[in-house]
């Protein structure tokens, strides 16, 4: 069994890792009733015996003593980090795990990127070879940050790059939080495409999440769970989006919404996690998913978002989690695959799912969604038998799709609008090794980006002809 | 004699233990002592408090599937895995074949070639191997290649039987059509012959044969099983002199694979049914034999719905070369295996006429027989019939026209890259494949 390692970087990063942390216990706790510490639990957990001496790690097998996250919890800030080292999680957590600063990176990109980067170099490195010595088969890295402020998007992608240049074969999976159009902090446009031309040059694969679709999820869901027709009660113990049972006995205004991103990291891990018909592996992902090097931005759709209380509609029910999950209402971020172009698409299923059923879906649905010609069969598909809790089954769909395409334009956009009139440009001109050319570099790497897309969107309305085949001398 | 099983992957690791599950339950009725403890002999070894152990070696790189495996052989009760038979790693090739190939492969050598040493020399005498793996995935395609490579050099002589899982159409790895070609091109020039099944035409028969409503990996499995242990029980050959064959795979190869260009080898079974409709049904050999011939030259693998319109072309009419021949399947040679009641009352005539075979090769070569009085799995009587014919040029040709469009635009190519493999071996073997179809088309010639 493989062992994975999350690195959760700024405030959102933290805060969507707790979120996960918290669910994994739970999902665990549910499927492991005899409290031993078995292989699925050491895949992101460590089990230490606080008695001996070196805190070492017990075997798998043995009674569960105390479960250390496998994690590294870097902030420049002390606030969030402080919180969970108050609050129910923190057993999970010892400081050595930790990494934080007092005065914060000022939502700028060279703060992090540079400024901290550079003053923590050292830090960093150690505490991840120490999180990557505690496993015996390390597979992947799992980062999450923000885009949109300074020590997320900065910080953040420094660390990327650190992971590739220690740990050039591990895996290195990136949850990116992109903000909203009407985000707060003015320079995120700014931090977004400098920390995008690391994603695009140093992440095996990027799961791109908007933060207006996921305050859509949660505006529709409460809606559906106030207004709801009767036989239609919503389920309390579902995970996705409610905290309840968890180990926070209050809601946070946030936590819905980073409950959404945290149930990601949960599907995207359960094969690697639990048993199933069809295992799908973590660098499998990568395999399967991305055609070219630099086209590697996976947009995620989650089914079922909510569980009705009444479970008793089995095949129309699984039918419908199907559909859903390539409907524009249920993507992380705003976008609508089917009316773009597919270049690969992945479907992890959880719970009691046949393969039979698997085909069914894919035979019924395949006719609605555009592949491009060369990939008109590019379905990986993954079949984990153990559901989420509160579920009987779930599907995590990741799309390799152009349909990031018009998200990346839009903060390109709003990235020009600033850097037209040179605003709050000297703010990171001022910082050491910060230079204009990065953020010239940057545009066009971006605007490279969306140019490849482009070109594949191109491909769309033309019947491509097979290519011509080799000729054999008969 | 003994055949040593290499078991491949996550799908060689689980049909071989269908597999062997099967032949064990086939073998264990007291009444038939020979071919009990032929079949034995040949599949298993007795230890010294008695039990059977499975003359297989396991591998794969990562353990769930192999655990899985053995804790089910184990529960048989019948049979389990030797606990000293198995390699496995923690973590997988993700679906490259190059990682298995080049990398996972080569690094695991020594210990994988131990195991099969092992097992070599616990045969009184080896008959050959078979290596059991889908050509999809990156450990089955990519280890499984290598693995066959190293059976090769250290043991010339033997036979080597590659049982190959074809990938559905869609759906399980987006990559799989470069593992199949690459897979495929490189066992051509390692292996005496490859027996397919199609994951496509298995899971037809699973749905309309047997009716079943939800399909699992397991039932699939159980049907190439089913038909697998078909081939490999023992049965009396025209060379075995009144006795059960000793050298199976010997002759199966000698039967089929009469030629370098063609390796590629396809299996039928009838009757398949429901368990429970097989006591409210009877069989007859006229019956059985007419179905399985229509079969064999519409090219379907099931009795449902079978074209009764195809014909072959008469003689005189010059055969056309394509790939859209009317539906008719033009054989090279066939293998037809009789097992249950009356098995020497069977006619079959129908599968000596010419007209089914290619011009060159006289029908008397053409078709092999081999009996068995012995019913086989639950049927009184049951036929299963190999063929090397143009049953797989068409999925052979849709998975290279797939892959080869793909490799048009360069997709993936850079993940193989990664590991070695680099855009000519890709040409290479899309050279040898393209061979390979060329020659299977021009056997209606």
């Amino acid at each position: 069994m493989t062992q994975s390692v999350v690195v959760q970087v700024g405030q959102c990063g933290n805060q969507v890792g707790c979120r996960f942390w918290d669910l994994a216990l739970r999902e665990h706790a549910h499927v492991n009733k005899r409290g031993l510490y078995d292989e699925a639990l050491s895949s992101f957990f460590r089990n230490v015996d606080l008695r001996k001496s070196d805190g070492g790690d017990c075997c798998v097998g043995g009674r569960i003593q105390h479960l250390k996250a496998r994690a590294v919890l870097i902030d420049m800030e002390e606030g969030v980090v402080n919180g969970i080292l108050q609050g129910p999680l923190r057993e999970v957590f010892d400081s050595t795990q930790l990494l934080t600063d007092v005065s914060g990176s000022g939502n700028n990109w060279a703060v992090g990127h540079l400024t901290y980067g550079s003053a923590y170099r050292e830090a960093i490195v150690n505490k991840l070879r120490k999180a990557a010595e505690h496993c015996d088969c390390l597979q992947c890295f799992f980062l999450i940050h923000s885009m949109g402020g300074g020590t997320g998007s900065g910080l953040g992608t420094r660390v990327l790059s650190l992971l590739e240049e220690e740990f050039p074969d591990v895996c290195r999976i990136v949850t990116a939080m992109y903000p909203s159009a009407e985000d707060d902090v003015i320079t995120s446009p700014y931090n977004s495409v400098l920390a995008m031309r690391e994603l695009t040059e140093h992440a095996d694969c990027v799961l791109p999440v908007e933060n207006q679709s996921l305050v859509d999820i949660v505006n529709k869901i409460s809606v559906m769970s106030h207004g709801a027709k009767p036989g239609s009660v919503l389920r309390k113990d579902s995970t996705v989006t409610s905290g309840q049972g968890s180990l926070s006995p209050t809601e946070k205004p946030f936590d819905a919404m980073n409950n959404i991103v945290a149930n990601l990291l949960l599907n995207i891990t359960s094969s690697a996690r639990f048993e199933g018909s069809l295992n799908m592996d973590l660098n499998e992902i990568a395999m399967n998913l991305v055609p070219f090097p630099r086209l590697h931005y996976l947009v995620p759709s989650l089914t079922p978002l909510y569980t009705l209380a009444d479970v008793n509609i089995p095949t129309r029910r699984l039918d419908q989690m199907f559909s859903d999950a390539f409907s524009k209402d249920h993507q992380l971020i705003r976008a609508d695959p089917k009316r773009s172009l597919y270049l690969a698409c992945a479907l992890m299923v959880r719970g009691n799912v046949q393969v039979s059923d698997l085909r069914r879906n894919i035979e019924r649905l395949r006719p609605s969604l555009p592949f491009v010609s060369w990939n008109q069969e590019g379905w990986k598909t993954g079949l984990c038998s153990v559901p989420p809790v509160g579920h009987s089954h779930s599907l995590l769909a990741l799309a390799n799709n152009t349909c990031v395409k018009p998200t990346f334009m839009e903060l390109r956009d709003r990235f020009t609008k600033l850097y037209r009139k040179k605003a709050h440009l000297h703010h990171y001109l001022d910082v050491d090794g910060m230079e204009q050319s990065i953020f010239s570099e940057s545009l066009s790497s971006l605007s490279e980006l969306i140019d490849e897309y482009h070109q594949l969107d191109a491909t769309k309305a033309r019947l491509i002809p097979d290519a011509p085949r080799l000729s054999i001398a008969r | 004699m003994s055949v040593v099983t290499v078991q491949l992957g996550q799908c060689g690791n689980q049909v071989g233990q269908e597999l062997f599950d099967v032949i064990s339950s086939d073998a264990q009725d007291g009444q038939r002592k020979t071919y009990s403890s032929v079949s034995r002999e040949r599949f298993f070894r007795q230890t010294s408090q008695g039990d059977f152990e499975a003359r297989a070696v396991l591998v794969d790189m990562e353990p769930k599937v192999i655990n899985h495996s053995m804790n089910r052989a184990a529960k048989s009760g019948r049979w389990r895995y030797a606990e000293a038979s198995h390699f496995s790693q923690k973590q997988g090739s993700g679906n490259n074949w190059a990682n298995g190939f080049r990398v996972l492969g080569p690094r695991h050598r020594d210990a994988v070639e131990e195991l099969v040493r092992r097992e070599v020399e616990h045969c009184d005498v080896l008959a050959g191997f078979i290596p059991m793996m889908s050509v999809a995935g990156g450990t089955g395609s990519g280890v499984g290649t290598f693995v066959t490579q190293c059976l090769r050099d250290v043991y010339p002589s033997s036979f080597v039987l590659n049982h190959l899982t074809w990938p559905y159409g869609t759906g399980e790895v987006i990559v799989q059509n470069y593992n199949s070609v690459l897979t495929l091109a490189h066992l051509y020039q390692l292996s005496d012959a490859l027996l397919v099944h199609e994951n496509d035409a298995v899971h037809r028969i699973c749905s309309q044969q047997l009716n079943l409503k939800q399909i699992s990996f397991g039932d699939l499995n159980r049907v190439i099983a089913h038909q697998l242990a078909g081939v490999l029980q023992p049965a009396l050959t025209p060379d075995s002199c009144g006795a059960y064959s000793g050298n199976p795979l010997g002759e199966l190869v000698s039967a089929l694979a009469c030629h370098p260009e063609y390796k590629l080898l396809s299996a039928c079974s009838i009757p398949q049914m429901a368990s429970a409709s097989i006591a409210f049904s009877t069989f007859s050999w006229p019956a059985l034999l007419k179905h399985l011939r229509q079969m064999l030259i519409a090219n379907t693998k099931m009795e449902e719905g079978i074209d009764w319109q195809v014909r072959p072309p008469p003689a005189s009419a010059g055969r056309t070369s394509s790939l859209t021949a009317g539906g008719f399947n033009a054989s090279l040679a066939n293998l037809l295996i009789l097992r249950g009641k009356d098995v020497y009352s069977a006619e079959t005539g129908g599968f000596e006429d010419p007209a089914i075979y290619t011009s060159w090769l006289p029908p008397a070569e053409a078709l092999s027989l081999w009996k068995s009085p012995v019913p086989f799995d639950k049927y009184e009587k049951s036929a299963t019939l190999v063929s090397n014919s143009q049953a797989l040029l068409r999925p052979l040709d849709d998975m290279v026209r797939k892959a080869w469009n793909m490799f048009a635009s360069r997709a993936y190519i850079h993940q193989y890259v990664k590991f070695g493999i680099s855009e000519e071996d890709f040409l290479d073997s899309f050279t040898s494949l393209e061979q390979v179809i060329s020659s299977y088309a021009q056997l209606q010639c």
